[in-house]
């Protein structure tokens, strides 16, 4: 494998060249401009989605672990059983909320930059999986085991998609067993009363398995990868390192590049402050998110009943 | 046995005699002859004595139809007017009864020794003129007993000066009596007189077990007339003990003296002031060292203020310098207290009382002694609010009986403090509060396993239900109760849920929140299932609100989901559910509170959605599992290579800022591999 080629060289291909004064040899001042991924609603978002996701599951496990000792400590820390409920709908509004603004931000993604439908559903960087999403997936597979390169990837890989439509998939599945359970008296007018019992396993279950993959399998694939460890910042800061964006999603940064569309992407980084304060929100969010997961292996593996 | 047998011969000796010659002797007119002369006298003994006889008198008296000879019977065959004094009239030739208990009476064997100042037939029935004893006029007829006894036993007489009569006083104290009173004020002749008592002809000292006033026979005496005295007196001394056992029991003259029964009662017999010659001593000491002062205040203040030292110490003897030397035996309470003294027999108290084990408590132990107080007394060791400490004494761990005890139950007096019981009576200070004795009975405790104990499972609903009576009525109407249901499994009673001694407020989260555990120690199944469903976990999480067995099932009348009065029945459970979801419908109470997803043939539904749920979760977490660890080594290869280069850089940077020169960055080849 090759090194990348340095940022500042490519950049300074690039940026507009400052005509030379006369006279004087000048050095270009080297440019720390990071690329924006994620514009700014995105990373509120996102932020929005940790709150209330890691809100949801720790009183929603509270009551599914219910017999382990833990779950009694959490549940009287959270103020009772009673107001870890409230918290829980609370939690589970706002992420309500977080999903319709996505929504209602997709639209309105579409209507400001005037392109189809067809565009976002099947261009270069819909989210939809594709053709080349099989193909990147078998070619990563070859790469793993030692027979083939690294596939050069767009702005959202295979993994990425698979993330975003399991959240789709779990606001569908537990949102509305959710809702179910919580307005039993509403439902049973047009479902039977077992179907609560069944929205029970299917609200926890799912709920299992969102947590623990969000836990594990999306914390390793985005944040913690060992050539990012030990965290990858992206999503809160929406700013990538130019090289990154160019190791990781080779495919993207050759089209903006052709296109001419790359220096509208690139940004100043964000103050040091700013940065500090995210990493701490963000190891807060990992270690929560760990401690669930060392939680529920317990109840599941040691004390399950 | 010899003299008997003369006695009787002689007598119907001379009974034919008389029969087969009625005129041989003289007659009564031949008597009377002489006898008639008022001034017909004898001397006798230096005395001149009259030997008239009034022929108007005799012809009166019960013996006028009688000849002169049917008593004068040695003046037959006699030349008249026959020289030499008759032989003194012997009555017992035709009274031979009262001859005999006369002659072995105390007045009979003073005539036999030779006593001048004996009385004999004559003394008190009088001569030629004996009256029937029904007859007012009779010498002996009630109304003039006391004085005819009272000839001798008045003070100042002879008999009373010179022999030993231990009584004074005997004629004044009757007279003023209430047996005095209503004969003589009252005239009424069934009052009792002297007779009654002593008898007629078989006076006895009261030392003579044979005697009508002995102790042992004074009870008889008594209730010759005051036959239902027992009634009057204790209804719980039954009549027979009173007279069979009357050494055990205080005799009736130790409280009504005799010959000073008065109308009033004796709070303080004569005998307590004897006792108190000695008790009233500070430093009197028995022989083991104990103290044996009583306490007059104590006495005058405790309930038994009105019973006399020798009612409850009845073996004390009287006539003894020290009356209390005679005593053997501790102080029953039974002599009174019978039906309790039955209770504590078949207690296990009792029991190990009739065994000897000194760690038996008796009555004192627990009611004190001199200073016995009654239970709604405050300052009573067995009021209320005293009687937990009272049985700490022996059950408190530790203690004597809780050394004993074998049983599961432990931490008595502690764990009763803090139940709702003993907070109501020690904190709340409610004395109608269930203390130890309100379930174990003050007297008649036995341990659960005995059928007869009030804390036996068969009895404990109406133990509880002596205060708890609505309760009660449910409960027997329940599928818990072994009257509904027909089982040789143990049915639960009221401890099995709210245990013994440690009894909690049901409105509180502590119950609340443990029920289900007591519930599932019998439902073990039904339980855990329970714990599977939104209820149950929520439970586990300390929500009391939360719908618990009995919200649903009901508390004391739990019935059969079967049974149309069961709140889950079909007419019942909507309403049942309303009670928290006050919109709850028919299909709302569709919903499985004991659903398990383990049973694919009761819940299939939720069976293969819970394997459904599952199998997605084993899938996704295998292949992504499988994915980021296939990924691992390639993403720490490419993070050493990263580190590499980034060290290169370093060195190429700090060679440019010691290079200076060059204006071109150094060119490294692009491109991925």
């Amino acid at each position: 494998m090759t090194t990348v080629p340095h940022a500042a060289q490519e950049l300074e291909a690039l940026a507009v060249p400052e005509p030379p004064k006369a006279g004087v040899v000048t050095r270009p001042k080297p440019d720390h401009r990071e690329f924006v991924r994620f514009p700014h609603h995105y990373r509120i978002l996102h932020a929005c989605m940790i709150c209330s996701f890691l809100t949801l599951a720790l009183t929603g496990l509270s009551l599914k672990f219910s017999y382990t000792p833990w779950a009694a400590r959490l549940a009287h820390i959270l103020g009772g059983f009673e107001t870890a409920g409230y918290i829980h709908r609370f939690a589970a509004v706002v992420m309500f909320g977080t999903f319709i603004a996505h929504v209602v931000g997709l639209v309105q993604n579409k209507r400001h930059t005037q392109s189809s439908w067809r565009t976002i559903l099947l261009g270069p960087n819909t989210l939809v999986p594709n053709k080349r999403d099989a193909q990147e997936f078998v070619g990563t597979m070859k790469w793993f085991v030692g027979k083939g390169p690294r596939p050069e990837y767009g702005r959202w890989t295979y993994w990425e998609k698979f993330d975003y439509f399991a959240v789709f998939w779990g606001i569908v599945v537990i949102g509305s067993t959710g809702l179910t359970l919580w307005f039993p008296v509403f439902f049973t007018r047009f479902i039977p009363g077992s179907f609560i019992n069944v929205a029970t396993i299917i609200h926890s279950d799912e709920a299992l398995l969102a947590t623990g993959f969000i836990f594990t399998v999306h914390f390793f694939n985005t944040h913690l990868r060992p050539e990012k460890f030990p965290m990858d910042t992206t999503i809160f800061t929406g700013h990538m390192p130019l090289a990154e964006l160019k190791r990781d999603k080779p495919r993207e940064y050759a089209a903006l590049v052709a296109s001419g569309e790359l220096e509208k992407h690139l940004e100043e980084p964000q103050p040091a402050i700013v940065v500090k304060g995210i990493r701490a929100f963000a190891w807060i969010a990992l270690t929560i998110g760990l401690s669930v997961v060392v939680w529920i292996i317990y109840a599941m593996v040691f004390a399950y009943r | 046995m010899k003299r008997w047998y003369l006695v009787f011969v002689v007598a119907l000796l001379l009974a034919a005699g008389a029969a087969a010659a009625p005129a041989s002797g003289p007659t009564s007119d031949d008597c009377l002859a002489c006898h008639s002369d008022k001034s017909l006298t004898t001397k006798r003994g230096g005395r001149t004595v009259s030997l008239f006889v009034d022929q108007k008198k005799f012809a009166g008296s019960i013996h006028g139809s009688l000849q002169c000879t049917s008593c004068h019977a040695d003046v037959e065959g006699k030349e008249l007017p026959h020289s030499t004094p008759l032989a003194k009239v012997n009555c017992g030739s035709c009274h031979s009864d009262e001859a005999q208990q006369h002659a072995k009476s105390l007045h009979g064997k003073a005539v036999a020794r030779g006593d001048a100042l004996a009385p004999r037939c004559v003394n008190c029935h009088g001569n030629h003129d004996i009256l029937p004893v029904k007859d007012p006029r009779s010498s002996v007829a009630a109304m003039k007993v006391p004085f005819v006894c009272g000839q001798c036993h008045r003070e100042g007489t002879p008999v009373q000066t010179s022999r030993n009569i231990p009584e004074h006083d005997i004629l004044e104290n009757y007279s003023e009596s209430i047996h005095g009173e209503g004969l003589l004020k009252k005239g009424l002749v069934v009052a009792a007189n002297c007779a009654s008592c002593h008898t007629a002809h078989s006076i006895l000292p009261h030392t003579d077990p044979n005697s009508s006033i002995n102790r042992r026979n004074i009870a008889a005496t008594c209730t010759k007339c005051h036959a239902n005295i027992e009634q009057v007196h204790r209804k719980t001394i039954r009549g027979e003990l009173w007279e069979k056992q009357a050494n055990s029991l205080p005799a009736c003259v130790d409280c009504h003296q005799p010959h000073k029964v008065r109308n009033v009662f004796y709070s303080q017999g004569m005998a307590d002031a004897d006792c108190m010659r000695c008790h009233a001593n500070a430093s009197l000491k028995s022989a083991d060292g104990r103290s044996m002062l009583v306490s007059v205040s104590d006495v005058a203040s405790s309930r038994h203020v009105k019973v006399a030292c020798s009612q409850c110490h009845s073996e004390v003897n009287a006539s003894h310098v020290r009356p209390c030397e005679t005593i053997t035996h501790k102080v029953d309470c039974t002599a009174c207290h019978a039906e309790v003294g039955q209770q504590y027999q078949r207690s296990t108290h009792g029991q190990m009382h009739a065994k000897g084990d000194p760690n038996a408590p008796f009555c004192k132990d627990c009611h004190g002694s001199h200073h016995v107080l009654g239970k709604h007394n405050p300052e009573s060791l067995t009021f209320a609010t005293n009687v937990p400490d009272l049985c700490a004494k022996c059950h408190r761990e530790g203690q004597k009986a809780a050394l004993l005890y074998t049983g599961t139950e432990h931490q008595i007096i502690p764990r009763y403090t803090e139940s709702i019981h003993g907070k109501g009576l020690l904190k709340s200070g409610l004395t109608v509060t269930a203390t130890c004795t309100s379930c174990h009975t003050a007297h008649r405790e036995l341990p659960a396993s005995d059928p007869e104990s009030t804390v036996n499972p068969k009895n404990v609903p109406a133990t509880c239900g002596a205060c708890h009576h609505g309760i009660e009525e449910q409960f027997v109407q329940s599928i818990h109760s072994a009257s509904v249901t027909k089982t040789n499994q143990p049915l639960p009673v009221c401890n099995d849920c709210h245990s013994a001694h440690s009894i909690r407020r049901t409105d509180q989260d502590g119950f609340k929140l443990d029920i289900m555990n007591t519930c599932g120690r019998c439902h073990g199944e039904i339980a855990k299932t329970y714990f599977d469903t939104y209820h149950g976990k929520v439970s586990k999480l300390g929500y009391t609100k939360t719908a618990k067995c009995y919200d649903c099932h009901g508390a004391h009348d739990i019935l059969k989901v079967a049974d149309p009065n069961s709140h889950l029945s079909r007419a019942n459970v909507v309403a049942t559910c309303q009670k928290c979801h006050t919109d709850a419908t028919r299909r709302f109470a569709g919903y499985l509170t004991h659903a398990t997803h383990h049973d694919p043939k009761k819940f299939p539904f939720l069976f293969y959605t819970f394997w459904g749920m599952t199998a997605l979760l084993v899938g996704t977490f295998t292949l992504s599992g499988l994915h980021t660890v296939l990924w691992l080594p390639r993403a720490l290869q490419m993070r050493r290579e990263l580190k590499a280069e980034e060290a290169r850089e370093a060195e190429e940077a700090r060679e440019d800022e010691a290079g200076g020169s060059s204006s071109q960055p150094p060119n490294t080849p692009g491109g991925k591999g």
